[in-house]
C-alpha cells in the first residue's frame, strides 16, 4: 500500500518538479540563514557564520541529487534527460544522423514493403468465414486447379469430405444498364457457391442450388458491393431490376457484403451470375464438354474432423472411376488441395517463392544497414572517448553511459524505422492503386495492418540494439586516466578486417545492380524504336468485341465494313484496317499448326510449324504499317465463295518454303485439311513479346476467317501530337456511338497498347533501378562510414604528418587511400559481374547489351560520384585538421 | 556499496528521529528539527545537515507527516512539518521495535561465557 502510494506521489511530483525544484531551494536558504543567524548570535562574524552554516548543512548539490532521486521517477527522468542529450547530440551532427536515418529508413521500409505483400497475400486467408478449412482442389499432374463442369458436377455430388463443393469461373460480359453498356468482369458461379463460402446478402438475397434447372434457367445477377456503390450510386432499389448481359436480360437480386470480392486475391470482380447461363455470357454452352477444363476453379470447406490427406483419397477414388468411365475426356484425374486466394499452388507456389526471396534480400539489406551504421557508431564512439572518460571520471556509472548510448541508437532507429513505415506506406498506396493493365480489375490487397507496424516496430529495435551493441566494448573498455592523459589514439589496422570485406562486397552488390538497371534503362529505350514488323508511331488502336455487343453470324462482317467506313470518314486518318487481335498488345494472339501441302497424315507430330494466326481485313498491312514483301494485299472479294487464301510472314516462307519469292502461289494445308495458297509475303516481326525469337505468322482475310475480336487501326499525322490523339479519340468515339450506341471500345494509341508486352522490362528495369539506389545508399554509408571512421582514429597521426608539412594530395592518401581501393575493387568487380548477369536480362529486356559504351562509361561514373558523396564529408575533415588545435586538445 | 548501506541506516535512524521530535514538540521547520536532534544526538547532524530533506520528503510521501508553509521565528516563509495520525501510529510500532531490538541486543553484548554454557 505504502508503496503504491508512493509511486503515485511520484508520478504526480514527475510532473511537477519544477515547483518542487523550487521548494526544496527555498527550504535550503532558510535553513542556511536561521544556521547563520544562530552562528552570528554565538559571534562569529558575517561571513564566518555563513561559511560554517554552509560547511554544517553539505554538499548542497548531492542533497538536491538525493532529494530528487527520492522525489519522482528517477528513471524516467533520466530516459527524458537521455532523449533530450541524444536529440541534442543529432542536431549537433546533422550530417551523420541523416545518413544514419536514411539507411535505416531504406533497410526498414523495405522490410516492411515486403512483409506488407507477404502479409497480405500468404499470411493472411481470404475474407470468408472459416477461411481455415477451405480449400481449392487442383490436379496433382500440372497443379492446374481448373476442372470440366461435368467432372465438377460429379465431384460435388460423389464427395464426402467436403461440407458442398462450389465453383467459379471468371469471364467478362457487356453489361447495359438501359443508359448505356460498360464491358464488366463477371463471376461464373455454381448455384451454391455464396453456401458453400457462408457469405450473406448485403441487400436483397443471393441465388441458391435449388435455383438452377438446366442451361440458362437462372438469369440472376449478384452485385458486388464496389459496383453497387460505383455503378448504381448505392440506390437500393435496383433489386428487382432487369439489365442485359450480352444482350441478355438478366434480374439483379441482391448485393454481396462490402468485404466480399470474390476467392480471388487479387483480381475482383464486378458481380455474380449462375454457371448455369454460362451460354448466354460465353456464346457457347460448355456445360456438357467433360474435356474441357474451362471452370476456372473449385473449392469448399472440409466436413469438420475429415483432414485433407483423406479428402484427397475420397476426391482421387472419384477421379479413378471418372477416369475408367470417360477414358477419352478424363486422364490423371488425381489431386491435392491447395490454398484458394493465390489460384491454389499455380501462382501461390510462385508468389510465395518470389516473396520469401524478395524478404530474404530485403533482411540482407537491414543487416548491411546495421553493418553501416554499427561503424559509423563506432567512428563516433571513438570521437566521444574524452567525453566518455570525463563523464566515467566526474562519477557517472558505466551503465548510465551505455543506457544514454542506446538511447541514441535507438532514437535514430526509432526515427528511421517511423520515416521508412511512412515511404513504405506511401508505396504500398500507390501499389494500391496501381492498375498495370486497364483491361483487367487487378488489385492488390496490400494494405499494412497492425502486424505490419509491429513488424516495422521490432525491426527498428532490434537493429537498433544490433548496431548500438558494436561500440559497447570500445566504451566499456574505456580508462579515464589512460584517455586524458593520452588522447585517443587506438591500433591502426594495417590487416584486413571484416568490416573491409563488408564494404567491399556492398559496393560489388551496388556495381552489379547499377550495371544491370543501367543495361535494362539502355536496352528499354531501344527497343521502343526497333522494328517490329508494324510502326506504332502514328498509329490508333480501337478494340471492340462484337459478341459482347451482341452481333451474331452475318452481322459481324457487316458491322466490320461499316465500322471501317466511319473510320475514313474521319478527316486526317490516312488508312484503317483491322486485325482480331493486334500484335504486341494484351492478351496472347491465337496460333494454329500448319502442313505442308504434300501431307496426308494430319497429326500434330507432322506439322510444318505452329503459326500465329490473325484474320486481317483488306488495307491491314498498310494502316499498321506492316512491308509487304512479294505478292498483293486482300481485298474484300477475298470472301468465303472465293478460293482460300493468306499472307505469310518471311520466317513462315523460309522455313515451309524456302523463301520468300518461292513461297508466292503455293499452298499449305490447315489442320482441318483445307488448302489455302500464299498471295503475299510480308516482313516478319514481334508477335508476343520483344525477346521472342523469330516466329511464324499468317494473316487470314476476315471473310474467310470470321472473328468477332475488331481490333480497328487507324493511321493518322493528327496523332504527333497530345492534343491530335485526344481529337481522334473523341472522333471516332462519337462515329462508333452514330453506328451503335451500345458497343464498347478501348481506344488507346498504339504505343500504349504496347505497355502490355513492355511491362516485363518495365518491372525488371524499375525494380532494378530501385535495388541499385537501394544498393548505392547503402554503399553510400558503408563507406562513409569508414572513412570517417579512420580519419578519427588517425587524426594524431595526420596532424603530424601535416604539421611535418604534408600536402593536402598526402593527407588525403593517407586518411582515405583504403576507402579508394576497396571502392575501386568493388566497382571493378561489380562492373564484370553485371556484364556477365546482363545475359540474363536479355531474357526479359530486348536487347539488353552491356557492350555499350554508354553503360561503360554510365556506371564507372556513377560508382565515381557515389565514392565522391560518400568520401566527402571525411576528406573534409582531414583536410581541416589543425596540428595546433590538436596539440593543444592532447 | 557498503557506504550506501550505512547510509540507508543512517537514514533511517534519522527518520525515527525526526517523528520522536515532532512527536514531542509539534509543527517545526528544517532547521528546527536540525537542531533538536544535533542537540540530542551530539555528532549525527554536526555535519551534513541537509541529508534530513531527503528524509523528510520520504516521511511525507509515506504519510507519516504532513508539511505547509508558515512563518518562521525571523519572520520568512519556512515550511513547518507536523506529525500525522499515521505517523504517529508508524513511531510507536517503531519505538517497540526498538525497544526489542535493543533489549536483545543489550542482553547479548551483557551475556557472559557462564551464561551461554
Amino acid at each position: 500500500m505504502k508503496s503504491l502510494r508512493r509511486f503515485f506521489l511520484r508520478l504526480a511530483s514527475f510532473t511537477t518538479r519544477r515547483a518542487q525544484d523550487e521548494r526544496l531551494r527555498e527550504e535550503i536558504e532558510q535553513h542556511i540563514a536561521l544556521q547563520t543567524a544562530e552562528n552570528i548570535r554565538a559571534g562569529l562574524s558575517p561571513v564566518e557564520a555563513r561559511r560554517q552554516a554552509l560547511l554544517k548543512f553539505g554538499g548542497v548539490e548531492a542533497i538536491k541529487q538525493d532529494y530528487r532521486a527520492r522525489r519522482g521517477l528517477p528513471f524516467v527522468e533520466n530516459v527524458v534527460q537521455d532523449v533530450r542529450f541524444a536529440l541534442r547530440l543529432l542536431r549537433k551532427s546533422p550530417g551523420f544522423t541523416a545518413i544514419a536515418v536514411a539507411t535505416l529508413a531504406l533497410g526498414i521500409g523495405a522490410n516492411a514493403v515486403v512483409f506488407a505483400a507477404m502479409n497480405a497475400l500468404i499470411l493472411r486467408p481470404l475474407n470468408v468465414p472459416q477461411a481455415q478449412s477451405l480449400y481449392g482442389l487442383q490436379r496433382e499432374s500440372d497443379h492446374f486447379p481448373a476442372q470440366s463442369y461435368p467432372d465438377y458436377i460429379d465431384l460435388r455430388d460423389s464427395n464426402r469430405s467436403f461440407d458442398g463443393l462450389a465453383a467459379y469461373n471468371i469471364g467478362m460480359a457487356g453489361l447495359d444498364t438501359g443508359e448505356n453498356t460498360f464491358p464488366a468482369w463477371l463471376y461464373e458461379v455454381s448455384g451454391n457457391y455464396f453456401d458453400v463460402l457462408g457469405i450473406q446478402p448485403y441487400l436483397g438475397r443471393f441465388f441458391h442450388g435449388a435455383d438452377e434447372h438446366g442451361p440458362n434457367s437462372a438469369p440472376y445477377i449478384v452485385l458486388t458491393y464496389a459496383y453497387w456503390h460505383n455503378r448504381f450510386q448505392d440506390d437500393r432499389t435496383v433489386v428487382g431490376r432487369t439489365v442485359q448481359l450480352n444482350k441478355h436480360p438478366f434480374t439483379i437480386i441482391g448485393v454481396a457484403p462490402p468485404e466480399f470480392h470474390g476467392t480471388l486475391l487479387f483480381l475482383y470482380p464486378d458481380s455474380f451470375v449462375p454457371m448455369v447461363n454460362q451460354e448466354q455470357i460465353d456464346g457457347a454452352s460448355f456445360l456438357n464438354a467433360r474435356g474441357n477444363r474451362w471452370v476456372f476453379m473449385t473449392l469448399g470447406h472440409l466436413k469438420q474432423g475429415v483432414t485433407p490427406a483423406q479428402a484427397v483419397a475420397d476426391l482421387n477414388s472419384i477421379g479413378s472411376y471418372l477416369e475408367k468411365t470417360y477414358p477419352g475426356d478424363d486422364a490423371q484425374m488425381t489431386f491435392v488441395l491447395a490454398r484458394p486466394g493465390l489460384y491454389g499452388d499455380y501462382l501461390g507456389r510462385p508468389a510465395q517463392a518470389f516473396l520469401t526471396a524478395l524478404m530474404m534480400l530485403a533482411g540482407l539489406i537491414l543487416l548491411a544497414a546495421c553493418a553501416n551504421l554499427a561503424s559509423l557508431f563506432a567512428a563516433r564512439a571513438v570521437d566521444r572517448s574524452r567525453e566518455v572518460a570525463l563523464r566515467l571520471a566526474l562519477g557517472s556509472s558505466r551503465l548510465r553511459i551505455l543506457r544514454q548510448l542506446f538511447t541514441e541508437t535507438i532514437l535514430i532507429s526509432l526515427i528511421g524505422g517511423a520515416l521508412g513505415l511512412w515511404g513504405s506506406v506511401l508505396l504500398l498506396q500507390w501499389l494500391r492503386a496501381w492498375q498495370p493493365f486497364p483491361q483487367f480489375p487487378i488489385n492488390l490487397p496490400v494494405s499494412p495492418d497492425a502486424n505490419v507496424y509491429a513488424v516495422a516496430l521490432l525491426l527498428a529495435l532490434a537493429s537498433g540494439f544490433l548496431f548500438g551493441a558494436v561500440p559497447v566494448r570500445q566504451m566499456l573498455h574505456t580508462h579515464p586516466y589512460s584517455v586524458i592523459k593520452s588522447g585517443s589514439t587506438g591500433k591502426i589496422g594495417r590487416r584486413i578486417t571484416v568490416r573491409d570485406i563488408l564494404i567491399a562486397l556492398q559496393i560489388t552488390i551496388c556495381a552489379v545492380l547499377v550495371t544491370s538497371s543501367l543495361v535494362a534503362v539502355r536496352g528499354l529505350a531501344r527497343s521502343l524504336h526497333d522494328n517490329v514488323g508494324f510502326v506504332p508511331q502514328n498509329s490508333l488502336l480501337v478494340q471492340t468485341d462484337l459478341h459482347i455487343a451482341g452481333y451474331r453470324s452475318e452481322d459481324v462482317p457487316r458491322m466490320q465494313k461499316r465500322m471501317i467506313e466511319a473510320m475514313q470518314s474521319i478527316p486526317g486518318v490516312t488508312s484503317v484496317g483491322f486485325s482480331s487481335q493486334p500484335p504486341l498488345s494484351n492478351g496472347r494472339p491465337s496460333d494454329s499448326i500448319v502442313f505442308t501441302d504434300s501431307a496426308t497424315d494430319l497429326h500434330p507430330a507432322n506439322a510444318a510449324t505452329d503459326a500465329m494466326l490473325f484474320s486481317v481485313s483488306p488495307e491491314y498491312f498498310h494502316a499498321d504499317g506492316t512491308a509487304l514483301l512479294a505478292g498483293r494485299d486482300f481485298t474484300w472479294q477475298d470472301d468465303e465463295n472465293a478460293p482460300l487464301v493468306a499472307v505469310i510472314n518471311q520466317e513462315f516462307a523460309r522455313r515451309v518454303f524456302g523463301s520468300a519469292t518461292s513461297a508466292l502461289g503455293r499452298y499449305y494445308k490447315m489442320p482441318d485439311g483445307t488448302r489455302r495458297r500464299v498471295v503475299g509475303v510480308v516482313e516478319e516481326g514481334k508477335y508476343t513479346s520483344l525477346t521472342e525469337t523469330p516466329m511464324t505468322a499468317m494473316f487470314l482475310p476476315v471473310l474467310q476467317s470470321p472473328s468477332t475480336q475488331t481490333a480497328l487501326v487507324l493511321r493518322s499525322n493528327a496523332l504527333n501530337s497530345t492534343e491530335g490523339t485526344q481529337q481522334l479519340a473523341a472522333a471516332v468515339r462519337s462515329k462508333l456511338r452514330g453506328l451503335d450506341a451500345g458497343l464498347s471500345a478501348l481506344i488507346q494509341t498504339r504505343s500504349e497498347a504496347m505497355d502490355f508486352v513492355l511491362f516485363p522490362s518495365r518491372v525488371a528495369t524499375m525494380s532494378l533501378g530501385l535495388l541499385g539506389v537501394m544498393g548505392a545508399m547503402l554503399s553510400i554509408t558503408g563507406i562513409f562510414g569508414m572513412a570517417a571512421y579512420s580519419v578519427s582514429r588517425r587524426k594524431r597521426e595526420l596532424g603530424i604528418r601535416i604539421a611535418l608539412g604534408a600536402q593536402r594530395k598526402e593527407v588525403l592518401q593517407a586518411a582515405l587511400g583504403r576507402a579508394f581501393k576497396l571502392l575501386a575493387f568493388g566497382s571493378a568487380t561489380g562492373l564484370l559481374l553485371g556484364i556477365l548477369a546482363s545475359r540474363v536480362l536479355a531474357s526479359i529486356v530486348y536487347q539488353a547489351t552491356p557492350r555499350d559504351p554508354l553503360v561503360l562509361a554510365g556506371v564507372v561514373l556513377a560508382m565515381a560520384f557515389l565514392g565522391l558523396l560518400a568520401t566527402w564529408i571525411p576528406a573534409q575533415r582531414a583536410l581541416s585538421i589543425d596540428p595546433l588545435i590538436l596539440m593543444r586538445e592532447e | 556499496m557498503a557506504n550506501k548501506q550505512k547510509t540507508e541506516v543512517l537514514q533511517g535512524t534519522l527518520a525515527l528521529m525526526v517523528l520522536k521530535t515532532l512527536d514531542v514538540l509539534g509543527a517545526l521547520h528544517g532547521y528546527g528539527i536540525a537542531r533538536r536532534i544535533e542537540q540530542i544526538s551530539g555528532d549525527l547532524l554536526s555535519v551534513n545537515q541537509g541529508t534530513l530533506y531527503p528524509v523528510l520528503l520520504k516521511l511525507e510521501q509515506e504519510g507519516a507527516i504532513e508539511s505547509e508553509w508558515g512563518a518562521s521565528e525571523n519572520n520568512r516563509r519556512a515550511r513547518f512539518y507536523r506529525l500525522t495520525k499515521e505517523g504517529r501510529k508508524q513511531l510507536q510500532a517503531e519505538t517497540q521495535d526498538w525497544e526489542q531490538t535493543a533489549a536483545i541486543i543489550g542482553r547479548f553484548f551483557e551475556a557472559k561465557a557462564e551464561d551461554l554454557s
